[in-house]
């Protein structure tokens, strides 16, 4: 009786588009294994939110394939691995895996082709080690959310234990049309997964998990329900495919029905979210005691002449992979790494690839949306299709006429750039390049006030020292002078005494 | 490899749908009521379309021109022969070949171009056209051919339709009679009561459009079924259009059960074909309604409710043009006050408490 009233409820999905997929040319195949070890790796000391990694090697050392290069520093951050065996050639800036492309410090390792592993510990049955101890060897193993957030995994587990989580979502939504890295991962690794599930919740003290999977993936729903059967803490879920249904708060609503406060972390809510690869890295690193030095990659769009998934080690350049796949530079209009919704465009192909790089796309220009600008027509889709529930088409008016303060008031902070009103917009208007500018230029102006300010409270300070040691001075004058006097008069006392 | 770059956010994919193609889609929505609208009023009609089409399209170019910017592309968006097209519809098919002409320089120049062009006037441009019209030449404005096919005996020649467009009617009554609202209205103001009235009423010609009224609005059937194939193109959503039909039906609907001498039924109501192009193409103008789903709900009921109180107790016997035009002006009011809520905060765009486990 009472579930005929569930239409009152808000809806369980909010905004949204269905992108075309294209995701079949590269989800029908095997993930390929041989990708010929590259003759160097370019590894960043920062795959990670949080601080960078500082490295504990010199240039000229031979390392041993997951040998640790640099270690954690801080609260939140994670260390990084060799990601074969060889001799460190260079630490030093080189172009980051970044739309700007500017340098960031890494480690240039020479493989020497042996692709020799250190020694790994041998390990017994972990869900016999304390949950504490679990969420210390996935945080030594360098393992961060593969989904693209990249956030330490350890930490996340830790403040899971701390805040009693009673949900733990594995996200297999993989929303972003042409990525299916995830989806191959759910079909051949399915066993490992949810056995890195199982290690998650003992790490976290947590005894339920879901997860969530599009339905457009029934092969690795199929795999995955059959992996977890015997596990009745493990629910494997469909869920409707319509992007953005991998975004955590989206996913969180949809499967749990609560909403996760603006200024909140999941955790405070009950809930946590880890991708199905980070569940597949916390199983290798817990059970085989190997830290993440690899991952797969969906190299695919229109200029690739082999589209694939491929394991590759991290600090590939993007131009060996593309070499690999056959891509052909003349067609190629655009490179993106990640999906083709909110992935960022590269300049060049030499940058390497790093833990978050779940895809690099050759775009043919054929595909790219046309940059051709019209006037906004008010046709709403964009409102129609934010799943924050924003209003892109009044922000971008603020923002053209320069109110960045009332484009905040509105939501500028609330938009999470999934794409999806540029995606949508008949008149090509790229709203999220203006929001990205937006806040980035909120953020400078902050902090030009914010050193205006403290340049004042300097000067400030400043003035009141001097002054207090004029005084000082000023004093140290007075007392010397009516010291003077006083000796002089003692000594004119004596004289008149004496005489 | 090094590509072109202009550094640009996602989403670098997009949906295949232009303005151009929007305009199209909803041009081909009203291809059906337009060209049945041809037919039955015949050469003249098609002589005052083209022209109220074409006079839109050379205001538009001559607009641009003066901002000192190329026309061509401005044109090739549709949205001035989009308007054209919507304001030739609304226009009696018989009409002089200025009050075309004077139409679509009122909706071109005074209703979009001054506001800054496409996206930015607050009227819809053919309705504060066909307004402007009515109120500026009320004989002209009510003047309703019969229906006289094309090359059907009674109807007139090329040469007679040359003249009727061109240098004016001269048997006007011959030719001439008042739409079926019209006729209700001058009746019940001789204290004729309805059921006298609609002896000659035929709910059959209205729905399919056999009837006198506008170039293009007089069938209720092949509006409401290109309404609908809009809706399934997703170019217009269900909410105007629902939302006002459905007022305007409840409304009539208790005054008709109070009153049914003197109140006109729902179901005439809703077989009138300016209602439904006005609840599909009209109201549902993106620049002039509202933005959110709640927004549109209000500003259909709100055309609706006007609709209804100018056709029951106005002076006009259609009032479709002048409620549009009063809910365009509270387009802003109530987009400004009915918005989306964020994620992860209430209405008041406060972040939502957390919930005690």
């Amino acid at each position: 009786m009472l579930n005929g009233l569930g239409w009152l409820k808000p809806p369980r999905i909010r905004g949204g588009v269905h992108a075309e997929e294209r995701k079949a040319n590269t989800a029908t195949q095997a993930i390929v294994s041989n990708f010929p070890l590259p003759k160097k790796l370019y590894i960043p000391l920062q795959q990670h939110v949080g601080k960078p990694a500082e490295p504990l090697i010199r240039v000229g050392e031979t390392v041993l394939k997951g040998q640790l290069l640099a270690y954690s520093q801080g609260m939140i951050s994670a260390p990084v691995h060799a990601p074969s065996s060889g001799t460190i050639v260079d630490v030093n800036d080189y172009p980051a895996p970044h739309p700007s492309a500017l340098p960031i410090r890494m480690i240039v390792l020479e493989t020497d082709g042996k692709d020799q592993w250190l020694e790994l510990p041998e390990i017994g049955d972990p869900f016999q080690l304390s949950p504490e101890n679990i969420s210390l060897r996935v945080g030594a193993a360098g393992i961060v959310g593969l989904g693209g957030a990249t956030f330490p995994t350890a930490v996340k587990l830790n403040m899971g234990r701390e805040n009693h989580i009673d949900t733990l979502i594995i996200n297999g939504a993989e929303c972003e049309p042409y990525l299916s890295c995830d989806d191959r991962q759910m079909q051949e690794r399915s066993e490992q997964i949810i056995d890195g599930v199982r290690l998650m919740l003992h790490g976290m003290e947590t005894h339920h998990a879901v997860v969530a999977i599009e339905d457009n993936k029934t092969n690795a729903f199929y795999a995955m329900a059959a992996a977890a059967r015997h596990f009745p803490a493990i629910k494997v879920m469909q869920i409707p495919t319509r992007y953005p249904m991998g975004w955590d708060r989206q996913l969180i609503r949809y499967v749990t029905g609560r909403e996760v406060p603006v200024g909140c972390r999941s955790s405070e809510i009950g809930v946590t979210i880890h991708n199905v690869g980070t569940a597949f890295a916390t199983h290798k690193a817990i059970r085989h005691g190997q830290p993440l030095v690899s991952r797969v990659i969906t190299v695919s769009g229109g200029a690739v002449g082999k589209p694939m998934n491929v394991e590759v080690p991290l600090g590939t350049l993007i131009a060996e992979l593309f070499a690999f796949c056959g891509v052909d530079s003349t067609q190629t209009a655009r490179i993106v790494m990640g999906g083709p919704m909110m992935g960022d465009s590269l300049p060049h192909t030499g940058l390497p690839t790093v833990k978050a790089t779940s895809g690099v796309l050759a775009l043919t220009q054929a595909e790219l949306k046309s940059t051709d600008e019209q006037p906004c027509i008010r046709c709403a889709s964009c409102l129609t299709v934010c799943p924050a529930g924003l209003r892109p088409v009044d922000m971008a008016n603020h923002i053209k006429a320069n109110q960045l303060d009332a484009a905040v008031d509105i939501g500028l902070k609330d938009c999470i750039s999934c794409g999806c009103c540029s995606y949508i917009c008949p008149s090509n208007i790229p709203l999220v390049q203006y929001f990205k500018y937006a806040s980035g230029e909120v953020a400078a102006r902050q902090q030009a006030q914010h050193k205006s300010e403290q340049t004042k409270k300097l000067m400030a300070a400043r003035q009141m020292r001097l002054e207090r040691i004029a005084q000082q001075q000023l004093e140290e004058e007075q007392a010397r002078i009516a010291a003077k006097k006083e000796r002089e008069r003692l000594q004119a006392e004596q004289e008149t005494a004496a005489s | 490899m090094i590509t072109y770059h202009k550094p640009a956010s996602g989403a670098h994919v997009g949906a295949n749908k232009s303005v151009s193609q929007i305009m199209g889609q909803v041009m081909l929505a009203i291809t059906p009521a337009t060209a049945f609208g041809l037919v039955c009023f015949g050469w003249p009609a098609l002589f005052l379309f083209l022209i109220t089409v074409a006079s839109a399209v050379l205001f538009e170019a001559l607009c641009i021109r003066l901002k000192g910017r190329p026309a061509k592309p401005v044109i090739m968006d549709g949205s001035a022969l989009l308007t054209g097209w919507l304001l030739a519809m609304t226009l009696p098919p018989w009409a002089p070949w200025w009050i075309g002409v004077t139409g679509s320089g009122l909706a071109i120049i005074l209703g979009k171009q001054v506001y800054g062009g496409l996206g930015q006037n607050l009227f819809n441009p053919a309705m504060l056209a066909r307004v402007a019209l009515l109120i500026s030449f009320p004989i002209e404005m009510t003047t309703w051919a019969n229906v006289s096919p094309l090359f059907f005996a009674h109807s007139p020649s090329f040469a007679e339709s040359w003249q009727i467009t061109f240098s004016g009617l001269q048997n006007l009554d011959a030719y001439t009679g008042a739409t079926t609202l019209g006729y209700i209205k001058t009746e019940f103001s001789q204290n004729h009561i309805l059921p006298d009235i609609l002896q000659d009423y035929s709910a059959l010609q209205n729905f399919i459009g056999w009837t006198r009224g506008s170039l293009g609005e007089t069938s209720a059937l092949l509006l409401g079924l290109g309404g609908v194939w809009l809706m399934r193109q997703n170019i217009i959503q269900w909410q105007i259009p629902v939302s006002l039909l459905a007022t305007v039906a409840v409304l009539s609907g208790i005054f008709h059960l109070l009153d049914s001498n003197h109140y006109v039924s729902p179901f005439l109501h809703l077989n009138s074909g300016a209602l439904m192009c006005v609840a599909f193409f009209i109201a549902t103008d993106y620049v002039t309604s509202p933005n959110t789903s709640a927004g549109q709900c209000v500003f259909g009921a709100g055309c609706g409710l006007l609709i209804f109180v100018i056709r029951t107790w106005g002076a006009y016997p259609e009032g479709a043009g002048f409620a549009v035009l009063l809910m365009n002006s509270a387009t802003p009011l109530i987009d400004y006050y009915i918005k989306p809520r964020i994620y992860g905060r209430d209405r008041q765009g406060k972040p939502l408490e957390i919930p005690k486990p």
